[in-house]
This record gives structure tokens, C-alpha cells and sequence, in this order.
């Protein structure tokens, strides 16, 4: 077992506090790699474990297979029945989430010190020797198609699919991975082992471990759980451009309120000017109550109860993407007023207070995000998936504090381009109408 | 004899659990103090519980506690509109509040050693609140704003107002936390300001402190801060009126063609922990596990969703934090070939058969042992350690109550349940709603 110990000195923004977070990386005999944070003060272990692929992964044809996979590894599994499996899982008290999101199947778990063994046995089960058994899968089909009936009169939902069909296409990120009631209705007990041998593979896996567990445990723990999965899958999917023009989109549906989804392109999380656009964004959308669109939009004219906006870089597309709900009667001058932040900020930038007020923020709000096990595993193995290495952990507030008001107001020229905000509108809209 | 085997392995599981730690003090101005110390990162969450939330509001002014709360991020004599939350920020926190029916709570989450400047500023806006008519107006926007988002484009929200609606017949559980969108229209600067006036005040609040802090320093610097606040001395007692004894069974439907699938609400009223009192809230928690917590094995999960397909979801749920009589409430989302009528009939079979036959003691020995271990697994979230306190001490429970809760809910029996079961289930106190997109799918 190969093993690198980083030992991380979290320095809190002006202040005495610090936190210490050692985080050990271990590559199993079996070639696994984790992350690994002792933290016995409390008797359990939080896992998380993300298989990259996820619901890209559905086969043609097959939309849907992915989820509907996942949200079977539940529902039973080596000699356990749905039933049996669930009732083994109350009695050792362990905590088991499965879920595919677009490009990732994701795992937690979370056990008992004293029943550990018993815990990942049943977790090993779960993810090699899942039974799909028929009822299950009609059972749980029935849940999925109700899922499907309600984001069809749901207007978030509605926007959603709107805008992603419209940007993406005939790409995964174009249509929801729940898939459609006819692809979901379709699909055959082969389709989910299908979907289970291509999403569940050694060659995509991260793992993190934190809480009452030794390293020398986890690369032994490891194998056992994770050992007898298939060594390799598909080939992801390729990127796409985002394909949507700037304009309106009026999709009619009865309700006081529209609820309005725009964007445009966006920035990879790789590319150099990533923390400059982050910053801006902060100021422009992301900050909360001290956002400039929630200083417009809610606060000054009382349009909104919310409103914000996000850089959203994924695996194969990226985009900054936004939301607000308004009255019929004034969404359009939220939308408005919403535009005319966009085309500010990329005109006249931040101010240099607005910059140090958002560099202030950001850098003292990380180091609190590693409160709980749980909230550790989750940031450790999110920080895998994106390449990042334990160092990033120190590092990140040193990028935060090295974008200049240069370098900020120059990414947003280039990132916020008002012209090409395109809005999803679903409701009844005054003064608002399609373009073209 | 499996079985067996299996529940006395369960029974020393969990024991070695560390309790919170925590530190209670009563300030000379009658506030109490709560400190819960956990260590492990330097982080600290502040918290201002109000002893007051929207069931305490005059009648005819819903959503006062509510846009009050909103409020209180304005100016007050020594910060600007918005600094608060300017100021939480410049200091890499995160601050916001929330209002329920029995409480209003402020809290902050920075590094630990910025608690000193969140306790000047939040005593500060505990009195000195410096309103302006525009505040007032624009506020309001927002506050309707919200009420069209969260309830109004929402039909489970306004299914659920109804249903309250009928729940309560004459306390003010019946009124939504949000308000009445024509009463909220309403509210201007004499009823806020009133309320303000009457309910902010040190006598009637909690303050939680949790993470990287020695309790000692929390309460030196509480006594700074908080300790000059003088108590109101005319604050009044929270007498709310009382429901009449309820003699009939409700029946709604609540039609709205934004409804996907059609599916049904039983709620009955339940008793509530109550201070030195907590049996039958301990029996409920199990009953509502019992009957309809995990869909593999609860009762309803077993009938509906397994042995037979009447159901696509089931649950039971019950929620004992409540200053006065809650509810306990089933949900049935049937199938698509199930009619309401068929899938209400199947759940109240599924009722009748739990109140004619034993408990399944191996069901008994998993619910005691999931919530020993949820006991565990809250250790690792001091924010919800912090909010268990808070809800606690503003529902007329004492820290005593909060610490032997976990010792109550392992001594329930099935007889207990059995016995708080009978009692609750009344139709006469039931109120049962059925959602719908067309009357058609009433049938």
C-alpha cells in the first residue's frame, strides 16, 4: 500500500484560529486511490465514492437507464430481496444514498465504528451483486414516471428542459437523465445491468474517507469493497458548445408568478482567468443579499424574493447560467433591470471595494466549509474529480487573493456578454414576448 | 430465535456515544444561554431565538413575525440598511433567519473568533431597529414576492394551507407562518413596530452558541453584549386560545389543474413533547416509523407499495417541537389505475390492522436502534445541534427535557404506542384532504 501524507494548515482569515486537516493519500494493493482524513472523536465513518460517467452513460435509446440503475442499487441485492436488504441496513443503523447526476453515479455512506464490517459487506453487495429484481424495477419505475408527470406541470422543471434542449441538443446535458415516460417505460431489466456493468468501473472511481477509520484500514477496506468491479467502461462523451442565441423564450403556463432561467457560455473550471470569473460572478450574482442583482432586483425595487446567478463549468459544457420568479406583472422589469446589471458589470467592472469585499468573503468563508466528517469526504472527493491535489486545500484562498481588478474587469468583458442572455420565461409574462 | 439473537447484539450498540457538551446559563436580564462546544474546526454558529413566532400575532395581522424577521436585516441606530449582512460577509460568514409558528431565529456562521462582533450586532438590532416607510414598502414587495413563490405557484403548499386551515378551527396553527396574501398586503409601520416592541426583548430570548468556543468566554461576552439589555417588563404571556374540543370529521379537496398525480392527507391532532411530559411524543416518533417511516418496512410501505401496487409513495410523519397540540399525518400517493377512494380505504385498513395486531418486536429493536445512532451521527453537525436546542427552549421545553429525550425514546413499548395510537387516531380530529388536478379524479 502506497501512502503520502499532506498535513494542511487551514489559516483562518485574520485570525488566530486554524484548523489542521491531514490528508492522507492511499493507493490500495488493488490500485485504488483515496483520500483519507483520521478524525476519531466520533464513532463513524463517512465514505464517499464517485464514479465519473454517470447518465451520460445511457446507451442510445436507453434515457433514463442510468438513474433508474442507481436508484435500484437499494432495492436488493446478492441473496437480500428489497426488503431484506433494507432491513438489514436499519439494523446495522448505516446510512446509504446512490444517485446518478448527469456525469457522475454518487455514493455516501456513512457507519457505525462498531459495525463497520458488517456495514461495507452489505455496501460491497449493493454495488457488485445488485439483484434488478423485475418487481423492483416496476416499483421503482412507477416512482421515476410519477417524477416525470410532475416536472411536466412543474414551471423550474419546465424552464429547465426548455433551456437545456435548446442549448445542447441531441448531447446528454439536452435532455434530463430521468429520461422520457416512453424511454423509462421501455426499458428491460437487461437495460439496467447494462448501465450497472458500464457506470460502475475501477478506471473512473474516487473515493474520500474520513472519521473513526485507520489509513492502514482503508486500502484493505477498499479492495474488499470496490476489488471485484469491472476494470473499465465506455468512453465518455465528447464536449459540446453551448448552442443557445440571446432572446426570449415565452413558455405559456397559469400561474401568478413566471419563473425566468438565463444564460449563456461560460469558462472551464481549468482556465486560468477561473478565480477572476469567480470573483465577478460573486459580486454580480452569486454573493447573496450583497450580490448586485440582489441589490437591484430585490432589495431596491422589491421584485423578488430571490434571485442569483452561477458559473456552471461541467465535465463537457459550461455556461453562467441565472434564475428569478416575479409576478406576471413585473418579471419583464426584472428581466430588465437584470440585463442592464449583466451589461454594467461587463462595461465598467467592479470597483476595488467591491473586489476586496468579495476576496474578504470568499477566502474566509472556505476553511468553515470543513465542519463534519461528512462535509469533508464530500469536499475531498469533489476535489478529485476536478484533478485538484490536496495542496489546493492551502492554495485556493492564494488564488482567490491574486486576481487583480485588472484581471477581474478584463474576464468580465469577455465572460458577461448581455446580448447573449437568453431567458426561459414559464408563466403568463406581461410586456414580454418570444424572440424570432 | 434469529431474531432474538439480533436485537441483543443491538442493545450495546451505541452506548460508547459522547454526548454533546453543553454549558447553560440564565442572564440577570432573563435571557438564556446555551453553549455547545465542539472543537473540531474553528467554527462558531450564533443563534438569537425569539420566543415568538407567527401563531403569537394578533389576528388580522398574518405574517407580522414573518416580515418582521425580513425586517430586521434594515437599519438600526448604530448599522445601515444591509450592513448587517454587509458586515457578516466582510468577515467570511454567512449570516439569515427564519420564523416558524412558535419561534424566530437570527444566526451566524463565521470563524470562531468572530463571535465577539456578531453578539454587538445582533444585541444591537434586538431594540434599536430604526425603520423607514420605504423599507416598509419595498420589504413588502419582497415578502409577497416570496408568498407567490413558495406558496401561491405551488399546489402542495396551498393544498397544505387549507388543510391547516381546517386542522385548527381556533389557534392560530390554522394561519399561514407567511401570512394571508390580503392580510400581509396590509401590514404597515404601527402593527411591525408593535410587535417589535412587544416581543424583542432579552426576557424572551435564547441565545445558542456552537463550535470552537470555551463556554466561559461565551458567557463573559454574552454578559457584555446581551447583559445591558434591560428585560421587558410587560411582556405578555404566550396564552394562545385553545382548540374546542373537535366533535366532526373534516373532508377536502383541493382542485388545481397544476397537480401532476392526484393523492391524498390524513392529519389527526397529537399531543406535542411537552416539558417533564415527553411519553406520548416519544411513543409517536415509533408510531409514525411504524406505520409509515422506511417504504421497505413500515406498514403502509409493506401493504401499498410490496404486497400489493395501491401506492407509488406512503409516509407517516410526525413532529413533536411544537409550543401547543400538533399533528400526525399520513400521505398516500396511489398508483395510477387507484382511485382516492380505494387507496384511503387501503390505508385505513393498513391502520385498523396495526391497532388489532402486535407490534413485531424485531420492527421495535430497529427503530430503537436507528434512533440511537441518529444520536451519533448528529455529533458531526453542531449547527443542528445548535437549532435542536433552539426549537427546544422556544416550545416551552428546558435543556433537561433536550437531554433526556434520547433516553425516553429507548424506554417506549409497543404498549405505550398502542395506547398514544387509540387516542390520536379520532376521526373526529381528522382532517382529510384530497389533491387534485379536475373534480373528475375525485371520484
Amino acid at each position: 500500500m502506497l501512502r503520502m501524507i499532506t498535513i494542511l494548515w487551514l489559516s483562518l482569515l485574520a485570525s488566530t484560529a486554524q484548523a489542521e486537516i491531514a490528508i492522507q493519500q492511499v493507493t490500495s494493493d488493488g490500485g485504488i486511490n483515496a483520500w483519507v482524513v483520521e478524525e476519531p472523536g466520533i464513532p463513524f465513518v463517512a465514505v464517499e465514492i464517485r464514479f465519473r460517467g454517470g447518465a451520460s452513460l445511457d446507451l442510445p435509446g436507453k434515457r433514463g437507464a442510468t438513474n433508474l440503475m442507481a436508484a435500484l442499487l437499494e432495492e436488493g441485492a446478492a441473496d437480500r430481496d428489497a426488503q431484506a436488504f433494507q432491513t438489514e441496513l436499519e439494523r446495522l443503523a448505516a446510512r446509504f444514498s446512490f444517485r446518478a447526476t448527469d456525469d457522475t453515479i454518487s455514493i455516501s455512506a456513512q457507519f457505525l465504528t462498531e459495525n463497520k464490517a458488517e456495514a461495507l459487506a452489505l455496501l460491497e453487495q449493493a454495488l457488485i451483486a445488485p439483484r434488478f429484481d423485475q418487481a423492483a424495477i416496476d416499483r421503482v419505475r412507477a416512482q421515476v414516471l410519477s417524477g416525470i408527470a410532475s416536472d411536466a406541470v412543474n414551471p423550474r422543471s419546465i424552464a429547465g428542459a426548455t433551456f437545456d434542449a435548446a442549448a445542447f441538443g441531441d448531447h446528454h446535458y439536452g435532455t434530463s437523465l430521468d429520461g422520457t415516460a416512453d424511454s423509462v417505460t421501455a426499458l428491460t431489466r437487461d437495460d439496467i445491468s447494462d448501465a450497472h456493468r458500464n457506470a460502475l468501473t475501477r478506471d473512473r472511481l474516487y473515493v474520500s474517507v474520513v472519521g473513526d477509520v485507520t489509513v492502514d484500514q482503508v486500502g484493505p477496506m477498499l479492495d474488499a469493497l470496490l476489488g471485484d468491479l469491472p476494470a473499465a467502461g465506455p468512453p465518455p462523451p465528447a464536449n459540446v458548445a453551448f448552442g443557445l442565441d440571446g432572446g426570449v423564450t415565452v413558455i405559456d403556463f397559469d400561474n401568478p408568478q413566471s419563473f425566468a432561467l438565463f444564460g449563456h457560455a461560460g469558462m472551464k473550471r481549468d482556465d486560468p482567468d477561473f478565480f477572476a470569473a469567480f470573483i465577478v460572478n460573486h459580486v454580480l450574482g452569486a454573493g447573496g443579499f450583497e450580490s448586485r442583482l440582489m441589490t437591484e432586483v430585490r432589495e431596491k425595487r422589491g421584485l423578488t424574493y430571490g434571485i442569483s446567478s452561477n458559473l456552471a463549468p461541467m465535465f463537457h459544457a459550461e455556461m453562467v447560467i441565472g434564475s428569478v420568479s416575479s409576478s406576471n406583472d413585473s418579471i419583464a422589469e426584472a428581466i430588465a433591470v437584470t440585463r442592464a446589471e449583466w451589461a454594467r458589470m461587463a462595461t465598467e467592472g467592479l470597483t476595488e471595494s467591491e473586489l476586496d469585499a468579495a476576496k474578504t468573503y470568499l477566502t474566509g468563508e472556505y476553511p468553515l466549509r470543513f465542519d463534519g466528517n461528512a462535509s469533508i469526504a464530500s469536499i475531498m472527493v469533489g476535489m478529485q474529480m476536478i484533478d485538484l491535489p490536496p495542496e489546493y486545500v492551502i492554495n485556493r484562498n492564494d488564488f482567490v487573493e491574486a486576481v487583480t481588478l485588472e484581471d477581474a474587469n478584463r474576464v468580465a468583458a469577455e465572460l458577461l456578454r448581455a446580448d447573449d442572455l437568453h431567458f426561459v420565461v414559464v408563466g403568463r409574462p406581461e410586456g414580454l414576448q418570444s424572440t424570432k | 430465535m434469529t431474531r432474538f439473537f439480533a436485537a441483543m447484539i443491538l442493545t450495546c450498540l451505541a452506548l460508547t456515544a459522547t454526548a454533546e457538551d453543553v454549558t447553560t446559563y440564565t442572564l440577570d436580564n432573563g435571557m438564556d444561554v446555551v453553549v455547545i462546544e465542539d472543537r473540531r474546526a474553528p467554527v462558531v454558529v450564533h443563534m438569537v431565538w425569539y420566543k415568538v413566532g407567527s401563531a403569537d400575532e394578533p389576528e388580522g395581522q398574518s405574517g407580522v413575525a414573518h416580515f418582521l424577521e425580513h425586517l430586521m436585516f434594515k437599519g438600526t441606530d448604530m448599522l445601515a440598511p444591509g450592513e448587517f449582512s454587509q458586515v457578516v460577509a466582510a468577515n467570511g460568514g454567512s449570516d439569515n433567519a427564519f420564523t416558524s409558528f412558535d419561534y424566530t431565529g437570527y444566526f451566524q456562521r463565521v470563524a470562531a473568533d468572530r463571535l465577539d462582533l456578531m453578539m454587538q450586532m445582533e444585541a444591537n438590532r434586538m431594540t434599536n431597529l430604526a425603520l423607514t416607510p420605504e423599507d416598509i414598502s419595498t420589504e413588502r414587495r419582497v415578502v409577497l414576492e416570496e408568498r407567490a413563490q413558495v406558496t401561491d405557484s405551488n399546489p402542495g403548499a396551498l393544498a397544505r394551507e387549507q388543510l391547516m386551515a381546517a386542522q385548527y378551527q381556533n389557534h392560530r396553527y390554522g394561519v399561514p407562518i407567511i401570512g394571508w396574501q390580503h392580510e400581509v398586503a396590509q401590514l404597515d409601520m404601527p402593527e411591525l413596530t408593535a410587535f417589535y416592541e412587544r416581543h424583542y426583548a432579552p426576557n424572551n430570548a435564547v441565545l445558542v452558541v456552537a463550535g470552537d468556543v470555551d463556554p466561559q468566554d461565551v458567557l463573559a461576552l454574552a454578559r457584555e453584549y446581551y447583559g445591558p439589555i434591560p428585560a421587558n417588563a410587560d411582556l405578555p404571556a404566550r396564552a394562545r386560545p385553545s382548540e374546542p374540543p373537535q366533535r366532526a370529521e373534516r373532508r377536502i379537496t383541493y382542485v388545481d389543474p397544476r397537480v401532476s398525480q392526484p393523492y391524498l392527507v390524513r392529519s389527526y391532532l397529537a399531543p406535542q413533547r411537552q416539558s417533564g411530559a415527553q411519553d406520548d411524543a416519544a411513543a409517536l416518533v415509533y408510531l409514525a416509523e411504524l406505520l409509515g417511516g422506511s417504504p421497505f418496512t413500515s406498514e403502509l410501505g409493506r401493504a401499498l407499495q410490496f404486497d400489493t401496487q395501491t401506492a407509488i409513495y406512503t409516509n407517516a410523519s410526525y413532529g413533536g417541537m411544537s409550543l401547543d397540540a400538533t399533528t400526525f399525518s399520513f400521505v398516500v400517493l396511489p398508483s395510477e389505475d387507484v382511485s382516492l377512494p380505494d387507496a384511503e380505504a387501503a390505508m385505513d385498513d393498513v391502520i385498523t390492522a396495526f391497532m388489532n395486531n402486535d407490534i413485531d418486536s424485531a420492527r421495535m429493536e430497529a427503530i430503537r436502534t436507528q434512533l440511537r445512532a441518529s444520536e451519533i451521527y448528529a455529533l458531526d453537525d453542531a449547527q443542528g445541534l445548535a437549532r435542536r436546542y433552539g426549537t427546544a427552549l422556544t416550545t416551552g421545553l428546558t435543556v433537561a427535557d433536550v437531554q433526556a429525550w434520547p433516553d425516553i425514546l429507548q424506554s417506549v413499548t409497543p404498549e405505550q404506542i398502542k395506547d398514544v395510537a387509540a387516542r390520536v387516531f379520532d376521526r373526529n380530529s381528522a382532517v382529510t384532504g384530497w389533491i387534485v388536478a379536475a373534480q373528475e379524479d375525485a371520484r
